[in-house]
């Protein structure tokens, strides 16, 4: 089987600082890979190449076998690729049916479709079970769960093929979390391939079935969770190196 | 079907009371505070102020600013400033009224327009070169504009060696509200006839709208009240605009060029703001530029357009201004910038972006062109006008501090 995405070797560099250095990774359909290490081992920065917020310095990347350049978010967008920034992305000032559309708004007529926006926002965030009343409200009025769940939303309603998700269940609750990773597990048997950066472990063993270890913006390995306790995740991440004899898989 | 909670609960009373009508706190307060100033200056002048006369004179005299506004609540919503466009109205409008006496021959109907078109097109021109220094050479506004500033005013005087140009083609007079330059009673009736129906139009299918969805909605006899003035505002405005003779004829002059001018521009800005992608782009970014570039959004190329069309309405009102003035003349416009900024601040822009209102904005101008009028009427010197100015500004953006302190976060 073909990966969905393939990252070679790249390398990303700010100023002085080498944030990536000759990192490959890949995801094949259907599959969660965990991206996994201390803040500031290039999680971010390197999904953040692959949704076209950076460019790599060196490096390609394949999306289903063919090399394509992502030069910006929309580039990205326009390859099926759907992230989920630690930041959420929202604009505070706008209402809920405008962030979920935000950039790839409905039209009726020419102009805005702001019923039609609002009516698919309620659909898609129901099948997250998000209690908002008053979706024409502006976004910074709701809690930190709420704000994370109207991002991933937005991400879900645009049928990712790739979905990048950068810590999601960071502000939720057990409840919200459960249906968030109840969601992960729909959208992985849709064949959709997932990333997901999280500092949760218990998540990550509970939904990946591949993890990648990063320290100091280079790979440290690549393992499959049913091969690896938590306590040698643990070992890759603080000494950043494989654990005694581990096959890594490609 | 699912029900929807009214506005957080959290607020005043009075803020509910307003909520539940919806009407917007902030445009009421205005519009009373216009009609406080226009009945004290009234008092002051022994009925002078609100002589149609007077009222004629004072919608011309708010065209300039008016115009110009909705492009700067773009500008500041995005975060950005724009301190050159009072020398891009005077340079545009030098450059006019060359175009229009030694360019073209003065005696063509095409003249005017001709000139108009090329003097837009120069603004949007000097608007995007800004914008661009601002967006792709990473120069912050407030300095670019600077230059603007200092640039196109010295550009101004540059284009006629200081000369100041006149008079101006009859065409070209059109544009600027004098005896050349109004509609006359018929077509003024028709514009303000279209308006009221629009109005009524708009009001009755919104509201029906929003009781088939059920949405909350106002009391119906509530919704009756403000169409009911919206209507009579726009037939009182029609009678006061068909109720200035010219000298020469007798016959009603009707509605003054400029201010059509000024209306079609507002009443365009607030489409574009509320149903367009553009509109919403810029309060995106506004809000979280972060976001937006996230969101696919070119925001470069945004940041260029608003500048753009920013540089136009200055033409547009340099256009106005000089050919209200039936001559280029290198001041023309000079300060302007610190009105237009005024108007929008009084009306709800906030500086630090993200937040605007084009309606407030207008409403804004009004009131410190009705302050500025009324000012002259008692003959306060320029100088205590500028004290004026300079203190209704603070205490309008004061006022709004503490409203924003008091809203549920």
């Amino acid at each position: 089987m073909q990966p969905l995405v393939q990252m070679n070797n790249i390398s990303k560099h700010f100023g002085g600082v080498r944030s990536l250095e000759d990192v490959s990774i890949d995801l094949y359909p259907g599959e969660v890979v965990g991206l996994l290490g201390h803040n500031g081992a290039g999680k971010s920065t390197l999904i953040k190449v692959l949704s076209g917020a950076y460019s790599a310095d060196a490096g390609q990347v394949l999306i289903e076998g063919k090399e394509v350049k992502i030069p910006t978010p929309r580039a990205a967008q326009d390859l099926g690729i759907e992230t989920i920034y630690q930041t959420l992305a929202l604009a505070d000032n706008l209402d809920v049916p405008a962030n979920i559309f935000l950039g790839r708004e409905l039209l009726r007529g020419g102009q805005l479709d702001e019923d039609g926006m609002e009516l698919e926002a309620r659909k898609v965030l129901e099948r997250l079970k998000v209690k908002i009343p008053n979706l024409k409200m502006p976004v910074f009025n709701f809690s930190g769960g709420q704000r994370q769940c109207i991002a991933i939303s937005r991400a879900i309603f645009f049928k990712a093929k790739v979905l990048i998700m950068d810590e999601p269940t960071a502000a939720l609750g057990m409840q919200e979390t459960a249906q968030v990773n109840e969601l992960i597990m729909t959208l992985k048997q849709e064949g959709v391939g997932i990333f997901l950066i999280s500092h949760d472990m218990h998540d990550i063993f509970d939904l990946c079935d591949r993890l990648t270890v990063m320290k100091g913006g280079r790979v440290v390995g690549s393992v499959r969770t049913s091969d690896v306790t938590q306590d040698e995740v643990l070992e890759m991440i603080i000494a950043g190196k494989l654990p005694r004899v581990l096959r890594e898989v490609a | 079907m699912q029900t929807l909670e009214k506005a957080p609960a959290a607020s005043k009373s009075s803020k509910n009371i307003l909520s539940s009508l919806q009407l917007d706190a902030r445009l009421l307060f205005m519009l009373i505070a216009i009609a406080l100033v226009w009945l004290a200056f009234n008092v002051f002048t022994e009925g002078t102020f609100l002589s149609i006369r007077n009222l004629w004179n004072l919608s011309v005299q708010t065209a300039s600013v008016g115009v110009m506004v909705s492009g700067m609540v773009l500008v500041l919503v995005m975060r950005q400033v724009d301190l050159s466009v009072g020398s891009i109205l005077g340079f545009t409008g030098m450059l006019m009224a060359v175009l229009s006496t030694r360019a073209f021959p003065m005696g063509e109907g095409w003249n005017g327009w001709i000139t108009l078109l090329i003097g837009l097109l120069v603004g949007a021109v000097i608007g995007a070169f800004q914008g661009w220094w601002v967006a792709f050479l990473n120069v912050p506004a407030f300095i670019v504009t600077l230059g603007g500033l200092l640039i196109y005013r010295g550009g101004a005087w540059l284009l006629t060696e200081g000369q100041t140009i006149g008079p101006l083609a009859d065409s070209f007079q059109f544009f600027g509200g004098g005896l050349n330059g109004t509609l006359g009673a018929t077509w003024t009736w028709i514009v303000g006839g279209v308006g009221m129906a629009l109005v009524a139009f708009l009001d009755f299918r919104n509201f029906a709208q929003r009781q088939s969805r059920g949405l909350p909605n106002r009391p119906l006899l509530i919704q009756l009240l403000v169409t009911g003035l919206s209507l009579l505002l726009i037939l009182g405005f029609i009678v006061v605009m068909n109720g200035y003779p010219d000298p020469l004829t007798k016959q009603p002059r009707g509605m003054p060029v400029p201010v059509l001018i000024m209306l079609g521009v507002i009443l365009t800005m607030m489409w574009v703001v509320r149903s367009t992608k553009f509109g919403r782009y810029v309060f995106a970014y506004g809000g979280n530029p972060e976001a937006a570039r996230l969101a696919g959004i070119n925001t470069k190329r945004l940041m260029v357009s608003v500048f753009a069309l920013l540089g136009m309405l200055a033409a547009l009102a340099g256009a106005i201004q000089t050919a209200r003035l039936n001559s280029g003349a290198n001041s023309t416009g000079t300060q302007a910038e610190l009105s237009v900024i005024a108007a929008a601040v009084i009306g709800g822009t906030s500086l630090s972006g993200g937040v605007g209102s084009i309606p407030g904005a207008f409403l804004g101008a009004l009131l410190m062109s009705s302050i500025l009028s009324g000012m002259g009427l008692i003959n306060l010197t320029s100088a205590w006008q500028n004290v004026v100015q300079g203190i209704v500004l603070m205490l309008a953006v004061l006022l709004d501090v503490f409203y924003n302190r008091n809203r549920s976060k």
